[in-house]
Parts: C-alpha cells; structure tokens; sequence
C-alpha cells in the first residue's frame, strides 16, 4: 500500500470519509513504509505506538460517526523540542536525555484536538541550532533525494520525513530558517508564520524573540490546514496574537494583479549557486506568466543580517539554556565538590560543541563591557532591517526569492566551518528579525537536488505567503513528490 | 576583535562551561573568526536609531488569574536527576565551617 504514504490531506481525508480506508490501516502504512526507509533516512529519534495506535482508534471511531475533520487520522511527525506529555522530548540534546514532559504544548494539543495521530519524534540540530541536522547529539539524517547530503536543518528530521513519505505533515521550528531550509533542500513545502501566530507553549527555546513553530507538507494546502488547526491566541504564550484565524482567505485567488517585490540583494548574496538562482528565475517568470507584476526592490541591510542575527540568537539562547543545571531535569554529573562543578561538568558534556559555542558567543556578547558594541548594536540593526522590509513592502505585495542559496550538501562537507554553515541561512534570518510569515515551495531540481523558492509576506499576512505559493504550484505544475528509495 | 584564551576563561565561568584541554584554544579560534565576521555591524551607522526587542505589537498583555491545577510535588520532581524526600538534591552549597 506504498500509494498511501504519497497521499496529500485533501486526498487522504476524502478517502477516510468514504470509508474507502480507515484511519488504522492509513497509519499503518506509514509505519510499515517507516520500517523500510528510515533505517537508510533516520529521520525518527523515536516512535510512539502508545499515541498512534489509540489516536488511529479514536480518528476511527469519529469517522465513523462522521464527526471527523480534515486533519481526523492523519500521520503526523513531530520535531523532538516541541513538548508531548510522558514522550521522550529531549531538543536533539544529551543533555535531556530521558526527559519526560509533564504536558503537552499547545501546538501539538490542537492538533491532537483536531484528529492528526503522532507516529514519533523527529531528529534534529541540538537545541535546534544548525543548518543540517548533523549537529544533532544522536545521529545525523540523510537527505531522502542523495542519502549522502544532509536534509538541511535544524528541522531536518521532519523535511525528511515528509519528503520520504514516512509522514503526510510534520512540525518543525523556525528561528532562522529552519523551517523553511529543509524543506527547500528536501524538496517539501515549509512554512513559517508570523512571530505571535502560533503558541511557543511547550517549544524548548532556543531564541524566544525569533522562534516560530511551523508545518511542513507536501503540498502548500496541507500546510495552510495545518498553520490554521494551530494558530490563535493562547493564554498560555502572552506574545501569542489574538487576531483574527484568516490563514486561508483568498487562499485559491492566484496572483494575478499582485505586485512580487525582487530584491536584488539576494540573488547576489555569498555563495549562491548558479543553478538555484536559474530555478528561482524560472519560478519568477512562472509567478510573471500567471499574471503577477515583478518590480525591483532593496533590502539595503542584506549584508549585516548574519552578524545581527548571530549575535541576538546566541545571546538569546546563552540566557534561556541557563536552565540546563542538573538540577530539574535531564543529565546531571554527580561526582563533584560543590553545586559550581555540577553545574559546569554537566553543561560540558550534555551540550555538544555548536550549542557550547552559541553559549559562549551570547554570554561574551552581554558581558559587562561589551553589551552596547554587541547586543545593543544588533538590536539596532535589527530595527534598520525591519525597516528594509516596511519599505520594500509600501512596494510589493511580498517578496520571492531563493530559500537556501546552496542546494544540499555532502554530509560532513561544512561541520568545520561555523560561518560557511550559518550562510546556509542568509535569505531566511531576515524574516525570522523581522517576524515576517514566510514559506518555501519546491521550484524545480539543481543537478538533481530540490531547489525552494520562499515566499516572504508582512506580518500577519500568511494569507499572501500561501497565496502566492498555491498560485506557483498551480501555474508551475511543481509538486513535492516522495522521494524514492529502496 | 580576536577572544584571548583570558577572556574564554572568563566567558566560560559566567556561561558555567567547564574547559576540557584544547577548549580554550578552539573557543579562543573559532570565537574570533565568528567575531570577525560581526565586527561589520560596526561600518552602520545608528546614532538616531532605536533597537528592536521584540517585532509585534503586542503591549504587555494581561489575563484573569484564573487557578487552573499544577504539578503535583510528584510531577515536578519526576524528571530530576536526584530527588529526596519531596526535594531537588543538589551538591552541597557552602563549603563546611
């Protein structure tokens, strides 16, 4: 039954009502595909039958009393620093191994809510920081198009497993691309909403002014269903948005009349490959063709937005992973003098070496005397490439461009060079400073590897992001299809 | 500006990071080439400009304080490395007298 675990929501939940399949046996397709792929992907850190199984009874029994919903039943995957009460929830890290959270996030409750049935936890960089997933304190994941490239990262886990059909959608987090560059990279539609759209409750931070979790798809409906089944304001995350649920308005309206800003800063960005910059261009005239307007536009700040970015991350994150102790949870080294020692023994070997050196890079960067050349100035730069955006906007509706400047690389091939693997991020960190909604859409192949084309909307405004993203995949024809392996 | 292995030193002390041989020379190396890189932000100019914490509008919102259930004492201590009567364990604080 491999044709099950190519299937989109729209497809498989038409199926699930007419009883053509059960919830049970769509599952277990995916758990048997899982059994034959993942040991060459290694997408899953774990699995949770205790979930699957009852959560496929229960979509079942809703099915059959035609109470379910577009999301009842259907295989859902879920990156390992997203909270599920009594799993195994340990952020790709030694040092929460065993953690068992006492709740469940939000984001994975009202998708529990809505009928979606969690088939495991999904590899990922530590503490969500990297760009390949090979920082993962476990095992690195194999991108499903070359098993010998990374999937992209920090969410690599999850695009993988969308991409190798062992999950119709999955979650993953976006602090400053991670979402949307593995999905560019595995060939999938990634999506990151606007900061304040969907709850952080339950996400391990990592940077808490940064983060967004988000979905990734197959296809940009999938992902628009999902983005709505957990948006809204939650009590619970006071930077969550009460604004109005609107995700999908206008969601099959096409572009035509619609003004798509160029900036021309990012097609000239270091290390942009020339066959993702022909693919996007391709794109571009595609998004023309359908009846869009392309006019030109600048984010003049382009190139200080990795060195703002790296300095308010780390800085972010050196404050929110002090929790990390050995005193609460997870490792803790107990053959020690005093509390002093536990707790600097413990930090040097639950954490691995990207995580130790963001740590160290934002405690440098707030340290007395250097604050204001550091964070203060970040965050003043960060304030210039809002602007660039508010600008560029007054122009266009939203901005297209590549994803990730480079397609995926060969596992190993950047782990010893922290700048040329932080440059994976360059077209996506911007939207993150500036909390904009972004999504990736697959656009085509480059030397046989799947190139993303990222829409980028003004706050709040998914509904242009998936617009114009559903208008490419119709003009274009491009789908994201399930990598074949053995 | 390149981290000298004093200031890794210090650094690693407020981060409570211990060092292991060979870490302050990777920190001290890999810290400056990233610093390196930063130091750009120093050709903006941004006298008049104020800095960004955070990017929405959201204004310190405010809710009802409604109890809702906790974590039992059971709960909380569930996941701790060491526990003991009812209490986080921890390595001793003071030194003797």
């Amino acid at each position: 039954m491999s044709e099950l675990t190519e299937l989109t929501i729209a497809e498989a939940a038409r199926l699930l009502r007419l009883h053509s399949i059960s919830a049970t046996e769509l599952v277990s397709a995916h758990v048997e595909h899982i059994a034959r792929v993942d040991p060459q992907v290694k997408a899953f850190l774990r699995f949770t039958p205790e979930l699957y199984e009852k959560q496929a009874e229960e979509a079942d029994r809703k099915l059959k009393s035609e109470e379910g919903g577009l999301l009842t039943g259907i295989p859902l995957a879920v990156k390992d620093v997203l909270c599920v009460q009594g799993v195994e929830t340990t952020a790709g890290s030694q040092i929460l191994r065993g953690f068992k959270p006492p709740y469940t996030g939000t984001a994975v409750a009202r998708l529990f809510d809505a009928g979606a049935v969690m088939l495991g936890v999904t590899n990922c960089d530590e503490f969500a920081m990297g760009s390949s997933t090979e920082n993962s304190g476990y095992f690195p994941t194999h991108n499903p198009w070359d098993l010998d490239r990374v999937p992209g990262g920090s969410s690599g886990g999850s695009a993988a497993a969308v991409a190798a059909g062992e999950a119709m959608i999955a979650l993953g987090t976006d602090t400053g691309g991670s979402i949307r560059q593995p999905a560019a990279v595995c060939g999938v539609v990634g999506m990151k909403p606007t900061y304040g759209r969907v709850s952080r409750y339950g996400l391990i931070a990592f940077a808490s002014s940064l983060d967004q979790i988000g979905p990734f798809a197959r296809s940009v409906e999938d992902a628009a269903l999902v983005l709505e089944a957990m948006a809204g304001h939650d009590p619970l995350d006071a930077t969550s948005s009460d604004r109005p649920n609107d995700v999908r308005r206008d969601f099959d309206k096409g572009v035509k009349g619609m003004r798509l800003g160029v900036p021309r800063e990012y097609s000239e960005v270091e290390g942009m490959e020339p066959g993702v910059n022909a693919a996007v261009r391709e794109a571009i005239k595609a998004l023309e063709k359908a009846g869009a307007e392309i006019v030109d536009v600048t984010l003049p700040h382009t190139d200080y937005g990795l060195a703002a970015y790296y300095i308010i991350a780390p800085a972010e994150c050196s404050s929110n992973l002090a929790r990390f102790d050995g005193v609460k949870y997870g490792m803790s080294v107990q053959d020690v003098d005093n509390i002093t020692d536990m707790y600097m023994r413990t930090r040097r070997q639950g954490f691995g070496t990207e995580v130790r050196r963001r740590i160290m890079l934002g405690t440098y960067a707030l340290s007395s005397g250097y604050y204001d050349a550091y964070y203060l100035k970040a965050q003043k730069v960060r304030t210039l490439i809002k602007r660039d955006f508010d600008d560029a906007f007054s122009k266009c509706d939203a901005i297209v461009s590549a994803t990730s400047p480079v397609v995926a690389f060969p596992i190993g091939s950047r782990t010893e060079d922290p700048l040329s693997m932080y440059l994976c991020d360059v077209l996506t960190l911007g939207g993150n400073l500036a909390g904009l909604p972004g999504i990736s859409v697959p656009c085509g192949m480059s030397a046989g590897l799947p190139v993303g084309l990222q829409v980028l909307a003004p706050q709040w405004r998914e509904d242009v992001a998936l617009r114009v993203a559903r208008a490419y995949e119709v003009a274009s024809g491009v789908k994201a299809e399930v990598a074949a392996l053995g | 500006m390149p981290l000298t292995r004093d200031q890794v030193r210090h650094v690693a002390q407020l981060a409570r990071i211990a060092l292991e041989p060979g870490d302050e020379e990777f920190y001290a190396e890999q810290l400056s080439g990233i610093l390196e890189h930063i130091d750009r932000l120093q050709e903006v100019p941004t006298d008049d400009i104020a800095p960004t914490a955070q990017v929405v509008e959201v204004i310190n919102p405010l809710r009802d304080d409604v109890p809702r259930p906790g974590l039992t004492q059971a709960e909380a201590l569930a996941n701790a490395p060491a526990a003991v009567n009812g209490f986080f364990r921890v390595p001793s604080i003071q030194e003797e007298a």
